[in-house]
């Protein structure tokens, strides 16, 4: 991994994906045997906006590499009431930490901080841009389940400020997949991830139903159509509800499709999906750990397992 | 109409003069070159002249300036045809046209609201530029029309 900083899924190469990913599975396999890896080392923790799996799970994976955590709690409580810059903020932190995860609801937000500090700084999500590390998460889980190569994936939901898929979709350029986006017509993926897609030569493929094309899809990816991204609450009742799934839906499909989804969900996989032999959601949530062990491992310096 | 004739403001001793740019985009050249007036150049604005190549044009005249490439190749993204002319003892000792610059640096201000860098942060607004318009380097958001609202 030669990136002093993981801001976007753009900047990942095939290779240091299956780096991530290879690392992955060889913590998966024998997860004690990376408890001595970084003993001592510290994790700062800047999360501007709530946040249970990426906050969670990170602290979870650097204490299982023997190190700790130094959150800087709800904003509420610290120095960004006071008006402190972001800028400031994170230089003041890179002091106490040996690499900082910043989730912060401005685009860009990561971007800027990585410009101010020398220590690794992950992207844990900024605003409706990208969210690198969910996406290595992701792609672990539909390598576990389907390959990552001639894969059909559909992504379907909230294109337009999911960041998730916008991570997903870079990521996805550096395989042999073709994407369906699936989602109406107020939430097509954006015009700049549109852009690289095509300066990628990538194969995709927009859809305002998911009916036409379900059975020929290997994963289907769901987002949540996020009711906090709208500017008014009508504009989210009125697309929120029709990008719905649930077990009759998958009667469809392919049956060894495998559906995952980032979580949190509110309605669109419907609980009668949980008992499918498609539903890989949890166990997808669960990947998080391990994934972000080997990230953590081989920004702070892992180099054979 | 002779060229005289056409000749609407006086020739300057020293200085620089911009041609053909896009008439009705004077006022922007003079905002993103950080000319208002108030440190005493003289300049001179031509709008909406009649010209073969452009229908109309906008000419600048600044006097006692030589304004450097990197400063004039900003223009190329409001006024692609524009002409630089630097003028010593009223005469044109140099002539070129504007190039496309790669960046724009501290120009222009990024229309996403949710950008990081319209909020209070010490941080110069960045956008590459592209083919047919110009992408913020913090959130990406790519702007193909009406640039020129968005100098700052």
């Amino acid at each position: 991994m030669r990136h002093d900083h993981i801001i976007s899924a753009k900047q990942l190469s095939r290779g240091d994906i299956e780096e991530v990913l290879d690392r992955a599975a060889e913590i998966d396999a024998d997860q004690s045997a990376f408890g001595d890896r970084h003993p001592g080392a510290l994790l700062g923790l800047l999360f501007f906006e709530p946040s249970t799996r990426t906050k969670m799970s990170f602290t979870a994976a650097i204490k299982r590499l023997g190190g700790d955590v130094v959150d800087m709690g709800p904003v509420e409580y610290s120095s960004v009431e006071k008006g402190e810059s972001l800028a400031d903020t994170v230089r003041v932190v890179e002091g106490y930490a040996d690499a900082l995860v910043l989730r912060h609801p401005s685009e860009g937000s990561a971007t800027m901080a990585s410009e101010f500090v020398d220590v690794p700084l992950i992207n844990g999500g900024d605003g409706a841009g990208q969210h690198p590390t969910q996406t290595l998460l992701d792609l672990y889980t539909v390598r576990e389940n389907a390959g990552l190569d001639d894969l059909t994936i559909g992504i379907m939901g909230d294109l337009k400020y999911g960041r998730t898929v916008h991570s997903m979709a870079h990521a996805l350029t550096n395989f042999d997949a073709r994407q369906h986006f699936i989602s109406p017509e107020s939430l097509k993926i954006p015009r700049n991830v549109r852009y690289d897609l095509h300066e990628e030569g990538a194969t995709i493929q927009e859809h305002t139903e998911l009916e036409p094309i379900l059975d020929s899809l290997d994963v289907l990816y769901v987002t949540r159509i996020q009711k906090e991204r709208f500017p008014d609450e009508s504009e989210y009742r009125e697309v929120a509800g029709e990008y719905r799934i649930d077990a009759g839906t998958l009667e469809r499909a392919d049956e060894d499709l495998t559906v995952l989804h980032p979580l949190p969900r509110v309605d669109e996989i419907s609980h009668d999906v949980d008992g499918t032999s498609h539903a890989q959601f949890f166990p997808q949530a669960h990947n998080g750990v391990p994934v972000r062990m080997a990230l953590l491992d081989l920004l702070l310096g892992g180099e054979t397992a | 109409m002779s060229a005289d004739e056409q000749l609407r403001v006086s020739k300057i001793p020293e200085g620089t003069v911009i041609d053909h740019i896009t008439g009705g985009q004077a006022m922007h050249v003079l905002s993103i070159l950080g000319i208002e007036g108030g440190d005493g150049d003289t300049v001179s604005i031509v709008m909406n002249a009649p010209s073969d190549r452009l229908g109309t044009k906008d000419i600048v005249k600044v006097e006692d300036r030589e304004l450097s490439q990197a400063e004039l190749d900003v223009l190329s993204l409001i006024a692609p045809a524009a002409t630089i002319n630097i003028i010593r003892e009223f005469e044109v000792v140099e002539k070129h046209r504007v190039n496309r610059p790669d960046e724009v640096v501290g120009v222009l201000s990024c229309p996403n609201p949710n950008c990081i860098t319209t909020e209070d942060e010490p941080v110069e607004s960045r956008f590459d530029v592209l083919e047919d318009g110009v992408r913020c380097q913090y959130c990406e958001t790519i702007v193909r029309d009406d640039i020129a609202e968005l100098i700052d």
